[in-house]
Order: C-alpha cells, then sequence, then structure tokens
C-alpha cells in the first residue's frame, strides 16, 4: 500500500460571495499521478494555489508527509519538495533555457549567498542542469534565450526546471495547453515516463493527456470534488458524465 | 499649554489636513485608475497658487482671481496629460517616475522666469482678514476657517460623487479593475483626461488656498508632494477614503508635533535635550508613522486596488 | 565577440580617464579635471543604483539619501576635529549600510508604487533631519575645513592625486557590482526581477536577498557621499534632496539599466549636458526637465545600447 503523500481536508476557499473552493478533501499517494478535471470555472486554479502555498485556504488543512504544511507560503514549500509548472508559461524569459534549469538547480543548492563566484561557471550548477535539459529534448537549444523559444519548447522549459529540483511532489497545471498534437504527444510520452517516478497532480483539460496518464482522477465542479476514481470508474460514473464529460474539451 | 492653545493647533491640523487631502485625492485617483505615479502632481498645485495670485493682481478681485487660478490649473493639468502623459500609461513606473520628474524641473523653472525665484505674498482681502471668537476663548483666523470649510465641502462632494453617481462608480470600478472597465467599452482616453483633470483642479484648488498661507514660491509644490505620498501610502492607494482619513491624521500628527513636540519633550526630559532633537523627532513623525502603518498592513489602512 | 567587444571598451575608457590630468595640465582648463572627478563619484552612486535598480528592479528613489549620510559622517566627524580617512569613511560606509538595512528593511516588504512612495518619504525625512540639525548648518550646511587625512599616504587636496583616486575607487566598485550580479547572489536578484512568481515557486525567498542588495547599495553610495563632502570640501542637506536621487536614476536610465558601462556613461552624458546647459542659461532645467522626458519616451535602451562591449554586465 503506497504511502499517502499529500493530504488535503476540507478546503474552502471564497472571493467575496464566490465559494472557489468549497470544502474538498483531496490526496495523493506516493508515486501515484493523479489528474483533477473539471470544466471550466470549476475553481481548478484556486484549488491547485492552495497546494502550492499560493494562497491561503480559508478553513482546511494541507498534510505533506505528516508535516502540517497549510500556513507556509510558496518557497517555503517548494524547499520542502513541492515543484510546478504554470498554466501561462512562466520562465525567465530574459535568460537562457540553460540559466533557466541552473537557477532551478541552484534553488536547491544551499543558500545563494556567494557574492563573488560567477554562477555561470559552476559545473554543479551547469552540469546537472545541462542533462536536464538533455532528458526534456531540449538539449540542443540550451543556449537560446528562453523568450527565443517555440512555445512547445517553453513549456517543456518548464518541465524541465521543475524536474532539475529535484522534487517530492510535482504539480502539473495543464502541462500540455496551447500545444498542437505532435508536440503534446511528445509532452504525454515524456510525462508517461515519469510515472512511478515522481509523485504527480496533474490538472488537464485533454481528456487523451489524462486518460492516459492517470492513475486515479477526481473531478471538480463548481468547487466540489463530485468523484474520485480510477480513470474507468470516472468514464462510467454518471453525474460526472452529465456534469462534464458531455461538454469534452478535446 | 492651555487648552486653547491646544485647539488652536488642532484647527490648524486640520486645516492642513484638507489641504493635504485635496492633494491626495487627485494623486490616489491618478494611481488608482491610470496606474499612474504623478510626482509633477505638486507643480499643479503651484501653478494654481501662481495663476490665482496673477489673476488676483490683475483682476484686483480675490474671489475672481480664485476662480481663473482654477481654471487655470484645470486647463493646463489637461494639457500636460494630452501633450506628455498620455504616452505614460502604458510605461512601467519607472518610466513614469523620470518623466514626470522632467515636469517638475521644467515647471518650477518655468514659473521662476515668469515670476522670479523669490516668494509671492498674496494678501487677503479685507472680508477675508480678521479672526472669529471661538469656544474657547481665543481667536482663530477666518481664512484658514475658510480653507477647512471648503475643504470638508469638497470631501463631501468627491463622497456623493464617488458614491451615488454613475461616473462615481465608473471611478471606483476603474480604481480597483482598470482591465473591466475598458472592456465595457467605456471611452477611457476621455475618462483619464477627465480625471486628470479633476484631479488637476483640486490640486489647483489646495494651491490657491494655501498661497495666503504659506508662501508662493518655485519648489513649493514638491515641500507638500512628499507628505501627499504619506497620506497615500497610510491611506492605502485609490481610497479616497483613505485619502481623507490619511490626511486628516497626517496633518493633525504633524501639526501638533511640530508646536508640542519640543515643549512637552523638554517637560520629560530636558530643555536642552528638547531644543536640538525635537524639532528633528517633530518633522520625522510623520514618516515614522509610515513606517510602522506598513510594518502593519503594507496595502494601507483602506486599499481598494484588486484588479 | 561579446568578450573582445567589452575588453576593447574598457580598455578604451580606461586609457581616456587615466590620460585625463595630464592633457588637462598641458591644455591649462583644470574645469575639467574638476568635471570628471565628479562625472566619476556620481557614477559610482549609480552603479551601486544600478545594482537594486538594473539589476533587482527595486524602484529606489530615495537613494541619495547615502549620499548625505556619506557626506555628513565626514562632515560631522571633521567637525569635532576627527579628520582621519581611515576612521571617516569607514564610518560612512557602516552608517550608510546600517540606515539601508532599517529603511530597506521596512520598503522592501512592499512594491510597485508603494516602494517608490516610500524610499521617496524616507529620503525627504533624512533631508529634513539634516536641516533641522542647526549645530551643522541646518539648512545652508557647512564647510569641511580639512580634508580626509590618510596618514599621509594620500593627500586629497591635490586635485591630481585625488582625481586618481576616484578613478580607482570608481573602477573598484564598477567591477565589484559586476562579480556580484553574476554570482549565485545577482543572480537570484536578477531572477526575482525577471519573474517573481517563478523564482518562489522554485523555493527562493526574494526578501533577503533583496534586502541584502539595498544594503550593498546604501553602503557603496555612502562611500561616494564621503567622496563628494571631499570633492565639494562642503556638506549640505542637499545632497540628499529626492531631487539628487531623480538625477542619479536618469543617470542609470540613461546609461542603460542593468548594463555594465551604463552608470558611467550615464553620468557622464548627464553632468556634461547639465554643465554646457548651465553654460548658456541660468535657466537651464526649463530646458534639461523637457529633454529628460523626451530621453524617457524616446530612448529606452540608453547609451550603453549603442556603444559595442559597454551592454554587457
Amino acid at each position: 500500500m503506497a504511502e499517502t503523500l499529500l493530504l488535503a481536508r476540507g478546503l474552502c476557499k471564497s472571493f467575496g460571495a464566490l465559494r472557489a473552493s468549497d470544502d474538498i478533501d483531496f490526496d495523493l499517494k506516493e508515486g501515484e499521478t493523479h489528474a483533477v478535471i473539471g470544466p471550466n470555472g470549476a475553481g481548478k486554479t484556486t484549488f491547485i494555489g492552495q497546494l502550492s502555498g499560493d494562497l491561503r485556504p480559508d478553513t482546511g488543512t494541507i498534510r505533506f508527509a505528516g508535516d502540517d504544511v497549510t500556513a507556509l507560503g510558496a518557497p517555503a514549500r517548494a524547499r520542502k519538495g513541492f515543484a510546478r509548472s504554470f498554466q501561462i508559461t512562466s520562465i525567465y524569459r530574459e535568460f537562457t533555457a540553460l540559466d533557466n534549469v541552473a537557477l532551478a538547480v541552484q534553488a536547491h543548492a544551499g543558500h545563494s549567498f556567494r557574492f563573488w563566484r560567477k554562477a555561470r561557471e559552476e559545473s554543479a550548477l551547469r552540469e546537472p542542469a545541462r542533462r536536464m535539459l538533455e532528458e526534456v529534448g531540449l538539449g540542443a537549444r540550451a543556449d537560446v534565450l528562453a523568450a527565443n523559444l517555440a512555445h512547445g519548447e517553453q513549456r517543456q522549459l518548464e518541465v524541465a526546471m521543475a524536474l532539475a529540483t529535484a522534487p517530492r511532489l510535482l504539480l502539473l497545471d495543464e502541462p500540455v495547453a496551447g500545444m498542437g498534437g505532435d508536440e503534446s504527444r511528445r509532452m504525454v510520452a515524456f510525462l508517461a515516463k515519469l510515472k512511478g517516478r515522481q509523485s504527480i497532480i496533474l490538472v488537464e483539460h485533454d481528456m487523451d493527456a489524462v486518460f492516459s496518464l492517470a492513475d486515479r482522477i477526481s473531478v471538480l465542479v463548481y468547487g466540489r470534488i463530485i468523484a474520485t476514481g480510477t480513470p474507468g470508474e470516472i468514464r462510467a460514473n454518471a453525474d460526472v458524465r452529465s456534469a462534464y464529460l458531455g461538454e469534452d474539451a478535446q | 499649554m492651555t487648552f486653547g492653545l491646544v485647539f488652536e493647533q488642532l484647527l490648524n491640523g486640520v486645516q492642513f489636513g484638507v489641504t493635504l487631502f485635496l492633494m491626495a485625492a487627485g494623486l490616489t485617483l491618478v494611481f488608482g485608475i491610470m496606474n499612474m505615479v504623478n510626482l509633477a502632481h505638486g507643480s499643479l498645485y503651484m501653478v494654481g497658487a501662481y495663476l490665482a495670485v496673477a489673476a488676483t493682481n490683475w483682476t484686483g478681485n480675490f474671489a475672481l482671481g480664485a476662480v481663473l487660478g482654477l481654471t487655470g490649473a484645470l486647463l493646463v493639468g489637461m494639457v500636460v496629460e494630452v501633450v506628455a502623459l498620455r504616452t505614460l500609461y502604458e510605461r512601467d513606473h519607472l518610466d513614469q517616475v523620470l518623466a514626470t520628474f522632467g515636469l517638475i524641473l521644467f515647471f518650477n523653472e518655468l514659473v521662476a522666469i515668469l515670476w522670479g525665484r523669490a516668494a509671492l505674498y498674496t494678501s487677503l482681502p479685507t472680508w477675508l482678514q480678521g479672526h472669529v471668537e471661538l469656544f474657547t476663548g481665543s481667536r482663530y483666523p477666518v481664512y484658514r476657517g475658510l480653507v477647512i470649510v471648503v475643504g470638508l465641502l469638497v470631501a463631501l462632494a468627491l463622497w456623493y460623487i464617488v458614491t451615488r453617481t454613475r461616473i462615481g462608480m465608473l471611478i471606483r470600478a476603474g480604481a480597483s479593475n482598470r482591465s473591466m472597465v475598458a472592456a465595457l467599452g467605456v471611452n477611457i482616453r476621455f475618462l483619464y483626461t477627465a480625471v486628470f483633470g479633476f484631479g488637476a483642479a483640486l490640486a489647483g484648488l489646495a494651491g490657491l488656498m494655501a498661497g495666503p498661507i504659506y508662501s508662493v514660491q518655485p519648489g513649493m509644490g514638491e515641500l507638500i508632494l512628499i507628505q501627499v505620498l504619506v497620506v497615500i501610502v497610510i491611506g492605502g492607494i485609490g481610497s479616497i477614503r483613505g485619502a481623507l482619513v490619511g490626511a486628516l491624521v497626517v496633518g493633525i500628527v504633524d501639526t501638533l508635533g511640530r508646536a508640542f513636540l519640543k515643549p512637552l519633550m523638554g517637560a520629560i526630559i530636558s530643555p536642552t535635550a528638547a531644543e536640538a532633537a525635537g524639532p528633528a523627532l517633530a518633522s520625522m513623525l510623520i514618516y515614522l508613522m509610515m513606517a510602522v502603518v506598513l510594518a502593519v498592513r503594507p496595502e494601507g489602512l483602506f486599499p481598494s486596488r484588486g484588479g | 565577440m561579446p568578450g573582445r567587444a567589452r575588453v576593447t571598451f574598457w580598455a578604451a575608457m580606461i586609457v581616456l580617464l587615466v590620460l585625463l590630468p595630464p592633457v588637462v595640465a598641458a591644455l591649462k582648463q583644470p574645469f575639467y579635471l574638476d568635471l570628471m572627478r565628479r562625472v566619476m563619484i556620481f557614477a559610482i552612486a549609480a552603479v551601486s543604483l544600478n545594482l537594486i535598480l538594473g539589476y533587482g528592479g527595486m524602484v529606489s528613489f530615495g537613494h541619495a539619501a547615502y549620499l548625505g549620510i556619506g557626506g555628513y559622517a565626514v562632515g560631522i566627524l571633521a567637525f569635532y576635529g576627527v579628520n582621519s580617512g581611515w576612521l571617516q569613511w569607514p564610518l560612512a560606509i557602516g552608517a550608510s549600510a546600517l540606515v539601508a538595512l532599517a529603511i530597506g528593511a521596512v520598503s522592501i516588504r512592499t512594491s510597485g508604487i508603494y516602494f517608490i512612495m516610500i524610499t521617496l518619504a524616507f529620503t525627504q525625512m533624512l533631508y529634513y533631519l539634516g536641516v533641522s540639525l542647526e549645530m551643522f548648518g541646518g539648512d545652508d550646511g557647512m564647510r569641511i575645513k580639512t580634508r580626509s587625512q590618510f596618514s599621509g599616504l594620500v593627500d586629497l587636496a591635490d586635485p591630481v592625486v585625488f582625481y586618481y583616486l576616484v578613478l580607482t575607487l570608481m573602477l573598484g566598485s564598477l567591477y565589484l557590482v559586476h562579480r556580484l550580479v553574476n554570482s549565485r547572489f545577482g543572480m537570484v536578484l536578477r531572477a526575482a526581477k525577471s519573474n517573481e512568481g517563478r523564482s518562489r515557486a522554485l523555493g527562493f525567498s526574494p526578501y533577503l536577498y533583496r534586502l541584502a542588495a539595498f544594503v550593498i547599495a546604501g553602503a557603496l553610495c555612502g562611500l561616494a557621499g564621503a567622496l563628494l563632502a571631499n570633492h565639494t570640501a562642503y556638506i549640505t542637506p542637499d545632497f540628499m534632496h529626492w531631487t539628487r536621487s531623480g538625477e542619479i536614476m536618469f543617470m542609470v536610465i540613461l546609461g542603460g539599466i542593468a548594463t555594465g558601462a551604463g552608470p558611467l556613461l550615464g553620468a557622464v552624458a548627464l553632468l556634461v549636458v547639465e554643465t554646457v546647459l548651465a553654460g548658456w542659461t541660468e535657466h537651464w532645467q526649463v530646458i534639461l526637465g523637457p529633454l529628460l522626458i523626451l530621453s524617457v519616451i524616446f530612448f529606452r535602451r540608453g547609451l550603453a545600447g549603442a556603444l559595442p562591449g559597454a551592454r554587457d554586465g
């Protein structure tokens, strides 16, 4: 029986009169890929924000590997082993791809109050970064400015940065958003290689990606989780079909 | 330190606060709605003061001079917005700061060219000179009382406009979510010019009323601008209510501090120490207050920015 | 090749600056020696601001405060008969660092418009403090009768010796900031400016790094203040007037944000323009103002963007 890595209980978050998260219970087991799907406006972004530490739940708790992390902000959670990719690509546009990943490596290489040695000449940062770029298929683009990468390459870069932090938990917010057919298949294949080795929470609209990657799926509608189960169970679930699968996004 | 003296200084504090409010209201609206740092707001204060003095000397009539000065400030504000500031709305705050800084240099020097560097003193018409008897038994200048009354009336009018009218609704909506207002199809350019002109008029009003109390000279705008910034930081950007509360607090604390801190310190510590440290501490008082507010509530007391 | 261009640029720059005193002496134009010394002192202030503003994205409108603190440290000690530069200058730097720590600790919790206004307000507070210190001349300031003494090693009263000292310190400052912004520390600072959300998601908490940068910048500007006090042999609260802050910011922008040579080029440009305009008319600010506005609107990349080799940080 796999260990529970992340346990969220009773998450509630309101913005004025809008209940974006309504008493959400959610858990992630070690090594599993747990996808979160739901129609637009269901509150997925708010949910992810509370898991990542960017938003504080009004009530509810989040436990990570047994520790209560509810009060921790995003940087603290990242240092505990959270890594995320953003729905809208969030990278360092003025830096090269290699610089980007090297920064991710640096974030987990102790404190950065080192004032003299040039970071770009530190092999302890550059080598792991280069390897990670190779692994995601961007090895040849290492010295290209991130702003000049293609959209799909930028999203690959973002995943590379997340992985470079040697995370215990990966939060992927719509990793194939905006990608064409070939690109998204490549990304899905890459994510499939991570299955089992990483514990992943995957928020996605792309049903092909979700059903091929997920071990479990939770369905979020109007801020509530209406169903959690294996892909087969979810596909067969009548509530889910009526609430969501009727308006298949892809 | 009699009660009468304290009350008189309290009134002075309210009068100063009201002046600060007129400045802060315009500035915070421009910050909140156009997301623009306008350091040249103090220049509009100065322009109002100078135009009023010039108009009064030209027409021989104080009230007429005030009206002309106010109109002049409004026009100058709108011209400046259209000519120089329009391009800056999309730019980052650094560019806005630097460009409006250039405007300050320009206006200060322009005013020096036209009227010289020496301070201009305005004389009040007879109907505004003189004092009123206060219930405390002391006398208070009629003019300062008038400034307080006018300022509070403007505050009331602003409150009414902002909370009860359609344009006020647009302003409040704009202060918290600019792009939504634009998406609603409102003519943004006109709204911006109108808001900016209105803010300029308020600043000009503050300036022309302040002229007879303080002096009219190049650079007078910057002296008060910093204090206006303190008001806005304490009150919260984009909030008229915050501007009023912040302005009154800053005005009263600053005035009372300057009047009473030295004697208070002299009584508690020692007269010689108070002599040296008193004025210094009094001038730093509002900034220390700002630091405390920031430590506790970095967004200010009544923040209104949302989107 | 960027590396080649950069070496060439700096070599040329250094040669020009080193050769200036003899050339000026030969042409019998000591004014230019004074001017360039002033330019280089402000270049130190500008490079310190470039660290936090250009690379760190912190629009501090209060940087002139540290010119004042550094200058007053020298002036006040001289007033009490302590003329030793060995005591004065470290105190100038240390006091600036402490004040930067205090102001930064409060201000850096904010950002955007708030940060600009708060740094501006704190600087003005220090200005008023300076004005209220009657003992040290208040509004008018005071003369410094003896320049900082360095046990006879360096005579600051000698214009040429002082010039070379300033030149050395300026080159040192430029190099220091260059190493800082390329170190791990500098990378965090620049990353936080580039994308704060991504930085936090990676695990960086920008606050402490920004505060450290703010303190370093303040300290370096304090050194510039000590130099300026010796240059003018006079200190006034105007050292820390907010318009002085604006001038330094302009030097950084005009020269080119986050560039290696920007601060120096900007200082040269602004001070030379001011000097030329002041020669034409006493109302030179009425021309400078619109010039600055135009430069902001149209001239975005700064001078360093146009000169090969000057851009690289």
